[in-house]
């Protein structure tokens, strides 16, 4: 995309104490944002952090209650139409209609943007074609897949080239190659110079593809900054082992929290624990006193924490859904 | 999706803005696509009225004027009214639909004006409303019916429905917003329109009725719009009797429409 350089100055987005409640539910809370243009910019949170209602709220189709914010220079409120005409959204469930085909849903919203006649069917031949939905073209989309059906909704975002794309939750119930090839689009977007505001669950795929990150929780920025700020945020390092009998995870979690402080991890795949070391010779140590109190390691690292770690460490619950009573 | 690096990801020049009749239009053709890809509805459009018009044409047509030819006379206009008032259910239910899938959420994210996803819905209203008047007119003139007032008063009848099933529309929209699944939608839309359309003169003359339902019957606007129909087909409509029945589709018009529009950009 050609840009002046009056426009490559302007933030993509920016946001000051942006606040929406649903009744007594402060889905979003006092949230301040800066984008620049052409970063991937991720929203990490946990379900009903609020991430939805955040980028509902600057795709325009939310009033926010308080707070202010501009995309690409347009304010919210003042000019909802020249906000939309700079973003697209790609919905947490598919914005599709399901009784017509793929190629006509693009042809339409071509339509709907300006196209006319062949050019519109031309702008949705290509985008199938990049999307390897050629030879469902002329299928419903009620028949396509989980993962035929998230492509098609990004090209439907992208039918005209948005100067932010906001994707909520774009690989939710993907399988992990439907993910890996939606990974691939979003990073040859950013790369053309796209700016991408996207929310995720998945920590992995924050630390995959954003530059920046925002963890959000209860509707509250808790931390920003790059993946490495944010785990250097959470400790100095960290000892991951693994166990070659996992009954043994309570004696091992207690033996290494006696001796390290803190508090043991275990990690969800299996016999992992995981606790925060401050050093590699008290690592070493704990690695000894483990296998004279009869406990085998089959592995251990030393490591920077995992997001799941800087989760841990920011908010002091496990990265999973908060109850309703918590969110007040 | 090896053919990622394919330059048209990018476009680097935008169409120009389209016009609102252009969006208005755009969503015109979707809901005509709709029909094209879902035929089947045109049974659930006309079968429930062609059964009425059969059944009590021939079991009850004798009894209540005489001759069935007589009778479907008396009824195929008031059937018509009838359909048209059970089919402006369709367009809620499918606003239902498409804001329960995030559909609106796209179409409101979008540069364009506001209101043409209605436009679309009233296009498939207006498409849904003519396709069944015109099966249904047909199927009646095969079992005897005769439009006397012949091919002008037709039109001007067509006309008048569009009318009905445009006032009668709002109500849908409103419950297509308000309400959180489309079946509530029909249900809700079923019981309210049952009773008006029982209660008036689609198949029996008030006269035989007891005085308070009468009352009613005669002040219930399916009866005036029945009423104007029957002028318009057979002949001998009067400008009060068109006006009578075009007063409650510009009622909910006019009170209707904004709400809608509020809700709509409320949500
Ligand atoms: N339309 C709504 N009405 C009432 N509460 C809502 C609405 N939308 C979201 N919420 C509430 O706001 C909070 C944040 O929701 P959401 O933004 O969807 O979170 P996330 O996308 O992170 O899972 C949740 O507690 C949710 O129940
Ligand atoms: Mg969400």
């Amino acid at each position: 995309m050609t840009r002046s350089n009056e426009t490559e100055a302007l933030p993509a987005i920016m946001a000051r104490g942006l606040v929406k409640h649903f009744r007594d539910v402060h889905a979003v809370d006092a949230i301040d944002l800066d984008v620049p243009q052409g970063m991937i910019f991720g929203i990490l949170g946990p379900n009903g952090a609020g991430k939805t209602t955040l980028l509902r709220l600057l795709a325009t189709l939310l009033t926010p209650d308080a707070g202010s914010a501009q995309v690409m220079g347009h304010d919210l409120i003042r000019s909802p139409q020249a906000v939309r005409s700079s973003i697209a959204l790609t919905g947490q469930f598919a914005s599709l209609d399901e009784d017509l085909t793929g190629i006509e849903n693009l042809i339409f919203l071509a339509r709907l943007w300006g196209f006319t006649g062949k050019r519109a069917r031309a702008r949705a031949d290509e985008l199938l074609t990049i999307f390897d939905l050629t030879d469902a073209a002329q299928r419903q989309v009620k028949d396509y897949s989980g993962g035929m059906r998230r492509r098609l909704d990004i090209a439907a975002s992208l039918v005209v080239t948005p100067h932010v794309l906001f994707l909520d939750e774009p690989t939710t119930g993907l399988d992990p190659v439907a993910r890996k090839h939606v990974w691939q689009m979003i990073r040859a977007l950013a790369e053309h110079g796209v700016t991408i505001l996207l929310t995720t669950q998945y920590l992995e795929e924050a630390d995959q593809l954003a530059a920046r990150i925002a963890v959000i929780d209860h509707g509250k920025k808790i931390a920003e900054g790059t993946s490495r700020e944010l785990k250097a945020a959470a400790g100095s390092g960290f000892l991951h082992v693994t166990l070659a009998d996992p009954a043994q995870f309570a004696a091992a979690a207690q033996l290494l929290e006696g001796l390290m402080g803190g508090q043991a991890q275990h990690s969800a795949e299996g016999a992992a624990v995981s606790i925060k070391a401050n050093s590699p010779q008290a690592a070493s140590e704990a690695l000894t006193e483990l296998t004279k109190a009869g406990i085998e390691v089959i592995d251990f690292s030393m490591g920077a924490p995992s997001l799941d770690e800087v989760f841990f460490a920011l908010t002091g619950n496990a990265a999973e859904a908060p109850s309703m009573e918590t969110a007040q | 999706m090896n053919k990622i690096e394919h330059s048209a990801l990018i476009l680097s020049s935008r169409p120009e803005r389209p016009s609102a009749l252009s969006n208005a239009l755009t969503f015109g053709w979707r809901a005509a696509l709709k029909f094209k890809h879902v035929p089947e509805q045109f049974f659930d459009l006309v079968m429930t009225p062609i059964m009425f018009t059969l059944l009590f044409t021939f079991v009850f047509g004798g009894a209540l004027a005489g001759s069935t030819g007589v009778y479907i006379q008396y009824l195929l206009p008031g059937i018509l009214v009838q359909t048209v008032v059970f089919n402006s259910l369709y367009s809620g239910m499918g606003l239902n639909t498409d804001l329960g899938k995030g559909l609106f959420d796209r179409f409101r994210s979008l540069p364009i004006w506001s209101m043409s996803p209605f436009a679309g819905l009233i296009v498939g209203d207006f498409l849904r409303h003519l396709i069944a008047g015109v099966i249904i007119l047909g199927i009646g003139m095969i079992f005897g019916y005769r439009p006397e007032a012949g091919f002008i008063g037709v039109v001007g009848a067509f006309l008048l429905l569009l009318a009905i099933g445009f006032g009668m529309g709002w109500i849908f929209l409103v419950l297509g917003l308000v309400m959180r699944t489309p079946n509530t939608v029909m249900t809700m839309g079923f019981t309210g329109i049952m009773p008006l359309v029982f209660a008036s003169n689609i198949m029996v003359e008030p006269e035989t009725m007891p005085g308070w339902l009468r009352a009613f019957v005669e002040v219930n606007p399916i009866s005036l719009m029945t009423t104007a129909m029957r002028g318009l087909l057979g002949g001998g409509a009067t400008f009060t009797s068109v006006s009578l029945a075009l007063l409650a589709p510009i009622i909910l018009t006019a009170t209707l429409a904004p709400l809608t529009l509020w809700l709509y950009r409320r949500r």
